[in-house]
């Protein structure tokens, strides 16, 4: 019984996909499937930085790199099928090649963090560049700033005239989501997942015990980007488009901002987080204040005020492996890593 | 032989400009251990209070070299009260709040000047180097940049406030033991820190021209020459810019700028796959 109580979240997330078409308009519809697509991105982040204590800053180039290989990969293709598993390959790959680096050079956590933003940073700048129709993969121009537009949305496997329509997209949208959460929470309770929070509570300890740190902790990041390219390729689906805001400062800060707010530690937090503060988001958009402004402000209160150490107590009952401590403890750990680094 | 120069002074004009955009950054990593992410955006503050002052009638040296550095250090006063002072000594913890900050600075210049634009003609000109022509402001920007450095070094290892602040960064309990308040020092720091970021904002302005998210052009370059650097902030960012700077100058010049910003990422990422204390690794051994 314990154990079933780690995957009760999946539930309201099914019931969701299960009435919902028959609850709201198209224009919710498309809502909440775009609202689940990150979602599902930061189910990754909440991962990595939760469970290894690895905070990615540059989360958004996974997401980004995963958009971008689904619009690239279908508009060459034809059939999304090959795109979807394009999407999840080349962020995951590119994970690789990144965290051979970062891990394998021992790069303290605050370097961690920094490079990773950077990367983001490039492919944003690269991304924006390549308006110049050169620029182009195959059938798929890149588009510069106005990104790749009229992207194919999901077809059946194998049958590229048989596109998902809206309601099976949202069902399809929020089913992934609860199963990448079940998945997680799997690993989590496996002996990779033990190994994993070990290294987030004590590095040191960890590797005296015979674990390779620096592989659990590339596992983990893979991971996380495999998570991320995926909800980038649904994310494209749902809206038909993929340009260089998706790698931009503005989104790698929303991933920080929903774990926080939703609990590091947690799965399920982050993941409501999201759907809260994305529908802030587009709230504010209808009212003609600054987004920028009043984001920026909820960041730095979220982060000053800790109320990230008072809220998540309100579903700290719904999942049972995350204790108060532990979260303090793997949220100063870069000051500790850094200090007895030197 | 024109080409040549030309390419020379691009080089020297790359490395100068990493340098600059980097030394406010450096001072507040050096000392301080924190890292701000909110940089950029004092950049791009130093920017605004440039133009504003210049469009206002207010000679464009005393902007740059004045009004810029003073207006970011004081806001770098207020930030460091309400931001950093409270989160000192969590890395991770304040790197998020200037996060927030970052945001929140665009958002407000975005809400007060709009998200257009704004700039002011560099001045004094171009010299001709055979069929090119040069621009004097970038000549000068690199003797700026020089004078500067030496500013840097000296105050921080000649004067009595640098051995003050060495000194508290080393020992803070020592420091406090014979009567100095390390949290003054640390405000202090911060400030000169943020000054220089204005500065550096200043100077660039009449190059690029300001608008609200001018900071994140900066950020990245900025960021890894930091930690290309290591920990001897002056000399390690000087020796970072000046490995990263011609490569990024020269890819730039033979493929496109995209390229040569990549490159300098690369090069970084590898460098610190090497050292990963940075270039100040090299010489500061296993401390």
């Amino acid at each position: 019984m314990a154990r079933l109580r780690n995957y009760l979240f999946v539930l309201p997330v099914l019931l969701l996909a299960a009435i919902g078409p028959s609850v709201f308009e198209m224009f919710g519809l498309v809502q909440i499937s775009s609202f689940a697509t990150m979602a599902l991105a930061v189910l990754g982040l909440a991962f990595v930085w939760g469970f290894l204590g690895v905070l990615s800053l540059g989360h958004a180039a996974f997401f980004g790199l995963g958009a971008y290989a689904y619009a690239i990969a279908v508009i060459n293709l034809g059939e999304s099928s090959y795109a979807v598993v394009a999407a999840i390959a080349v962020p995951a790959l590119f994970s690789v090649l990144l965290g051979y680096f970062l891990f394998f050079g021992r790069v303290s956590d605050v370097y961690l963090g920094v490079i990773t933003l950077c990367v983001t940073l490039v492919l944003y700048n690269f991304t924006s560049a390549t308006a110049d129709p050169s620029y182009h993969i195959g059938a798929a121009p890149l588009g510069g700033f106005n990104g790749i537009t009229a992207v194919p949305p999901l077809n059946w496997p194998g049958d590229p005239e048989a596109v998902l329509e809206v309601e099976t997209m949202c069902r399809l949208c929020l089913i992934v989501l609860a199963a990448v959460y079940a998945g997680l929470v799997v690993l989590r309770r496996s002996s990779i997942g033990r190994i994993m929070v070990a290294i987030r509570e004590s590095e040191l300890r960890s590797e005296l015990l015979g674990y390779d740190v620096r592989l659990y902790k590339m596992l983990g990041f893979t991971v996380s980007a495999a998570v991320a390219g995926l909800a980038g390729a649904l994310f494209t689906a749902v809206n038909g488009y993929v340009g260089p805001s998706a790698f931009d400062l503005n989104q790698a800060s929303q991933f920080l901002l929903w774990v926080i707010a939703g609990g590091l530690g947690s799965l399920a937090g982050p993941v409501i987080a999201s759907f809260a503060f994305q529908y802030l988001s587009t709230w504010l958009g209808t009212t003609g204040v600054n987004t920028d402004l009043v984001f920026g402000a909820i960041i730095m209160l979220f982060v000053l005020l800790r109320l990230r150490e008072r809220l998540p107590a309100l579903w700290a009952s719904a999942s049972r492996f995350r204790r108060p401590g532990h979260r303090v403890s793997a949220f100063t750990a870069g000051p500790r890593a850094l200090e007895s680094g030197e | 032989m024109d080409q040549t120069i030309v390419l020379l002074i691009a080089v020297a004009n790359s490395v100068a400009l990493l340098v600059l955009i980097s030394l406010g950054l450096a001072v507040i990593f050096g000392m301080m251990r924190v890292i701000n992410f909110a940089h950029g955006e004092f950049i791009m503050l130093g920017g605004y209070a440039t133009v504003l002052a210049a469009n206002h009638g207010v000679n464009l040296w005393i902007a740059m070299l004045l009004i810029a550095p003073v207006t970011v250090g004081l806001i770098g006063f207020v930030v460091e009260r309400l931001i950093i002072r409270p989160l000192y000594g969590q890395i991770v913890t304040t790197m998020l709040a200037t996060w927030g900050l970052s945001i929140f600075l665009i958002g407000a210049v975005t809400t007060i000047f709009g998200n257009t634009m704004l700039g002011v003609s560099a001045p004094l000109g171009n010299v001709p180097i055979g069929v090119y022509s040069v621009s004097v402001y970038q000549l000068l920007l690199i003797a700026i940049t020089a004078v500067l450095v030496a500013a840097c070094l000296y105050v921080l290892n000649r004067t009595r406030w640098g051995l003050i602040a060495r000194g508290t960064v080393q020992n803070p309990a020592m420091a406090s033991a014979i009567g100095i308040d390390p949290v003054r020092v640390y405000a202090m720091t911060f400030m000169a820190g943020a000054a220089l970021s204005g500065l550096a904002g200043g100077l660039l302005a009449p190059l690029s021209g300001v608008i609200p998210q001018m900071g994140t052009a900066y950020i990245a370059d900025a960021f890894v020459t930091v930690i290309s650097g290591g920990s001897a902030m002056i000399i390690g960012t000087l020796s970072a810019a000046g490995l990263l700077g011609p490569t990024q100058a020269i890819l730039s010049y033979a493929t496109t700028p995209v390229i040569g910003e990549a490159a300098l990422l690369l090069l970084a990422i590898g460098l610190l796959r090497v050292l990963p204390r940075g270039i100040s690794g090299l010489w500061q051994g296993g401390r």
